[in-house]
Order: C-alpha cells, then sequence, then structure tokens
C-alpha cells in the first residue's frame, strides 16, 4: 500500500474504508538465508538495506512482542549528528543524510523536522569546547554555529539567562538537528522490508541459538527451530542476554533512562535544547506535548521504570533553565533499558569465533538517530562480511585492545560513567 | 529505591554512587592476559533478576557496600560490607 496526496484524499471522501495492513503478519517458515533478531528500529532498518541495497530478501525479522514495541516506540525522539569523535562523526552524518532522504525513500511520512538544535554552554572552558566541536562538525560536512548569549536569545527568549548557578553564555547551533516520528520510522521501514519480501514474524521470541563447530545454524524459539545461514542479533537493552544464548558475554550493561510527557500545550518551543550541565533536555511535539529527559538513574536496570530521586533531578533542572514550563502537568512519564558500553559508543560487528553471528548494540540513550545508518551499515556487514566505511569503528575487540576507543564524552571508558 | 547501610541503616539511594557489577572486587594478577582484564573491565553477565554491585556510601560513611538486588523489579534482597564479601572471597 503506498501513500499519495491522492489517496488521503479520496479516502477521506469515502470514510477511510480502503487502508490495508502495512505489512504482512508473517508466520516463520522453517529455513531462511538470514534471521535478524529484534524487530526494532535497528532491525527493521537492517531488514530493509538488506533487501533493498543488497537484493537479499529471504530474511525473517523475530520480535518477542509487537514490532517497534521497544525503545523506538519509546524515546524522545532527537535525531543529530553533531559528534566530535572520527568513527562517530561521519557514520552519524551519513545517518542524518539518510534521514533526509528517508520519506521519499520510504514513501511514509515519518514527520522529520529539521527544527535545529541547540546546546548550551555555562562557561568559557564550556565555550571553547563547543567551539572545538563545531568546527569538527563542519569539517564533516555538517553544519554547526556558535552562538553567543544574545543569538541564543534570539532563539530561546524564554530561557532564564542570568541563573546564579550556571549562567547561559551561549550555545552550539546544529540546524539540521531536529525530531521524527518515532512509530512512524518502525512502520515504514517495516512495510518497505515486508514489501521487498522480508517476513516480519511477531510474538516469536528466540530462547537458543544453534552453533555448530564454531558455526551458527539457525536458532531456537517459541514458535519452533529456524535454521538460517547468518544470524544478526539486534536487540538493544537485551543484548547481553541473547549474547549469552550463543555462550558471549558482552561489554555492556543495561541501565535505565527515564523521560517524560506533558499534556498538550500550544507551539512554544521550537527547538531542541539541551542543557548538559542540569542534565535536561527538551523539544515539543507536533502533539504539543513538551517531550523532555535527563541523564540514566546510574544503575544496572531491566525494571523499565525509574525511581523518583531522577524525577525531581529532570524537573529541577527544567525549572532552572525555563521556569516557564512550571505549570505544564507531567502526562506521564517511562523507563527504557539502555544498552551502555564502557565507551558510551556503539558495536557493529562479527561476533568472532562464531561464523555468521552479528551483533549490532550498545547504542546506550542515543539510538534513535543512529537507526537508518545503524540498518545501512549492519546489512553492509552481513550481506558482505566486511564492515561499512563509517562504521568500521564500531568494533568488539577495541575494549581488549585499547586501540579506537570512541569515548565522545571525554570522562573515561568505564562501565558507570556513560 | 532505599538501601541498607550495613554501618548506617536504611538510607535514601542518593547518599550512594554506583560504581558497577561486584565482580569488580574480583581483581585479576596484575600479569594476567589482556583477555582476562578484558573479561575484568568491561564484558558483564548483565542478568535480568538477581544481580550484586558495588556501591560506595558517599554522603554517610564512605563505605564500600555489596547490594544483592533484583534488576526487574528493583527489590533489595540483601546489603554487606565489601570488605567482609571480599575476606570471604579470599
Amino acid at each position: 500500500m503506498r501513500f499519495s496526496g491522492w489517496k488521503v484524499l479520496r479516502e477521506g471522501l469515502t470514510g477511510n474504508k480502503g487502508w490495508r495492513a502495512h505489512w504482512r503478519d508473517a508466520h516463520p517458515k522453517p529455513e531462511y538465508d538470514l534471521v535478524i533478531i529484534g524487530g526494532g528500529g535497528h532491525g527493521l532498518s537492517t531488514a530493509y538495506y538488506l533487501a533493498k541495497n543488497h537484493g537479499l530478501t529471504n530474511v525473517a525479522v523475530l520480535e518477542k512482542g509487537y514490532l517497534g514495541g521497544g525503545n523506538v516506540g519509546r524515546n524522545t525522539t532527537i535525531v543529530r549528528a553533531n559528534y566530535f569523535l572520527q568513527g562517530n562523526s561521519e557514520f552519524y552524518s551519513h545517518s542524518l543524510k539518510l534521514w533526509e532522504g528517508l520519506e521519499d525513500d520510504l514513501n511514509y511520512n515519518v514527520m522529520h523536522s529539521q527544527r535545529g538544535l541547540i546546546n548550551l554552554f555555562h562557561s568559557d572552558g564550556q565555550r571553547d569546547a563547543f567551539a572545538r566541536r563545531g568546527n569538527m562538525m563542519v569539517n564533516q560536512g555538517d553544519d554547526a554555529i556558535l552562538l553567543d548569549r544574545e543569538g541564543v536569545r534570539r532563539h530561546l527568549p524564554y530561557l532564564d539567562f542570568e541563573q546564579t548557578r550556571f549562567p547561559i553564555y551561549g550555545g552550539l547551533y546544529h540546524p539540521r538537528g531536529g525530531t521524527a516520528r518515532h512509530d512512524a520510522v518502525a512502520w515504514g521501514y517495516a512495510r518497505g522490508a515486508s514489501d521487498r519480501g522480508v517476513d516480519l514474524v511477531q510474538n516469536c521470541e528466540v530462547t537458543g541459538i544453534d552453533i555448530e563447530s564454531g558455526v551458527v545454524r539457525g536458532v531456537q524459539t517459541t514458535k519452533g527451530p529456524i535454521r538460517a545461514r547468518k544470524v544478526g542479533i539486534i536487540v538493544a537493552g537485551r543484548s547481553g542476554l541473547v549474547a549469552g544464548m550463543a555462550g558471549r558475554r558482552l561489554p555492556i550493561e543495561s541501565h535505565v533512562l527515564q523521560a517524560f510527557v506533558t499534556e498538550g500545550l500550544k507551539p512554544v518551543i521550537n527547538h531542541v535544547i539541551s542543557f548538559g550541565m542540569g542534565h535536561f533536555y527538551i523539544s515539543q511535539s507536533d502533539k504539543g506535548g513538551l517531550v523532555f529527559g535527563g541523564d540514566l538513574d546510574f544503575y544496572a536496570s531491566y525494571a523499565q521504570r525509574g525511581n523518583l530521586p531522577m524525577k525531581e533531578h529532570v524537573m529541577e533542572a527544567g525549572m532552572t533553565l525555563m521556569p516557564m514550563i512550571g505549570k505544564a502537568k507531567v502526562l506521564r512519564s517511562w523507563g527504557g533499558v539502555m544498552d551502555m558500553t564502557p565507551d558510551g559508543s556503539p558495536v557493529i560487528d562479527k561476533m568472532e569465533g562464531i561464523d555468521g553471528l552479528y551483533i549490532d548494540c550498545g547504542w546506550n540513550y542515543g539510538g534513535f538517530k543512529a537507526v537508518p545508518a545503524s540498518g545501512w551499515c549492519m546489512a553492509h556487514l552481513m550481506a558482505t562480511d566486511t564492515p561499512h566505511e563509517v562504521a568500521a569503528g564500531f568494533r568488539l575487540d577495541r575494549f581488549r585492545t585499547g586501540v579506537g576507543i570512541m569515548d565522545e564524552e571525554g570522562t573515561g571508558s568505564q562501565h558507570n560513567l556513560h | 529505591m532505599r538501601l541498607t547501610c550495613p554501618i548506617c541503616g536504611e538510607r535514601d539511594r542518593r547518599e550512594f554512587y554506583y560504581v558497577g557489577d561486584a565482580v569488580l572486587l574480583r581483581r585479576p594478577d596484575p600479569e594476567a592476559s589482556d583477555v582476562v582484564w578484558d573479561d575484568y573491565l568491561h564484558n558483564r553477565d548483565n542478568p535480568a533478576g538477581e544481580t550484586r554491585d558495588l556501591w560506595y556510601h558517599e554522603a554517610g560513611c564512605a563505605g564500600w557496600i555489596v547490594v544483592t538486588r533484583n534488576t526487574l523489579t528493583h527489590e533489595v534482597i540483601a546489603t554487606e560490607l565489601a570488605s567482609k564479601v571480599s575476606e570471604a572471597q579470599a
């Protein structure tokens, strides 16, 4: 089913009875060339690009719940390419370019809105660091503009510029940054993959990975065994558990990250704003809700809910930055399971020592913007057995060798620091 | 979540700094291989269920505490001084 202006008009005039399911709800066949474990954003985009870029359509995506029911359905939807380190910056630059063509490519309105992102700074040292980051972004071919205080005031007149703890010195403006409609990204990729012949199998939990003499043979699932030549693990917060089925431990600790949405308000915040010193960031959804969040709760958790201290901290930071939001009522909050790596950067790699097993994980709290390029690069790796050039640094062995650690925040490469 | 410090009693979670998996108490020999050190520093069981992790009572007695808790429910099952756990392991 394709979308067009004409179709919307016709359906509007005829009672909207002609819309059909966007993808086939498939039953698994006994054997595939490739099996993707995990029907989230990254798994679906991987399946889509396997089919589109590499012509591989004898592929199944196995999802234990419903498609897009994990972090891709519950996040703060920010899309940006403001990374500093080589290895990260070209990857996220590639991802942003894919975002910019995604709606045409998928024929699906993912509501990608490049409303601009502003990272605030509050000291001379921070200004220097942001100037340097901005230069790196420009060198990469992306966009960055260093704003002084008056420059920020023209964009965001409602901030409390004189707050005593963190007075606002300026901000790094990334005009091509913005947001997208998270569910639509999952649905668009799902439809694109399904139309090309990929089987999307819901309510199918993988319970084991079959490996014989170091070669992957398939998976065991709640819908029976499925044979496959190659298997990709793309399960975000559950990466450690699924890798455990292949007898592997990963450099990943799963943490809870909370986010919050207010009741719908008239348009008031036109940008994505991040207030790093206060651990707070915010944007406004097209429905009007203020969407905001802060830092991890900072302890290992799969509970999908956080504790009260971080809620209080986030609310305090928001009130410090923009007291005008104080009367908005919080509608709901949630906690997602984040696959945290020691250096805060992801992994797209073969599982060393097991032929045919691949893993895409470690997206920390920044996986949403990476969905297009992650799928692009994981598909490339699974199809060709060589890493894609923009993801060549996302190696699993960098922690053992110490070569190519990508500590974007510069805080150190250990588990409790990102 | 509240944690019971063996020295100070039950306290707000905010008094504690989370360090990580209690595997950190089993420091390998300095001459051990890179594989062993990588395993110690980076690789984790990361269980969904009961886990043991190391916390530091930063805003209290400055004690190091091993907390046994459930990562699915946030239930705290037991707390003990890390020094006791270390001695028992030795």
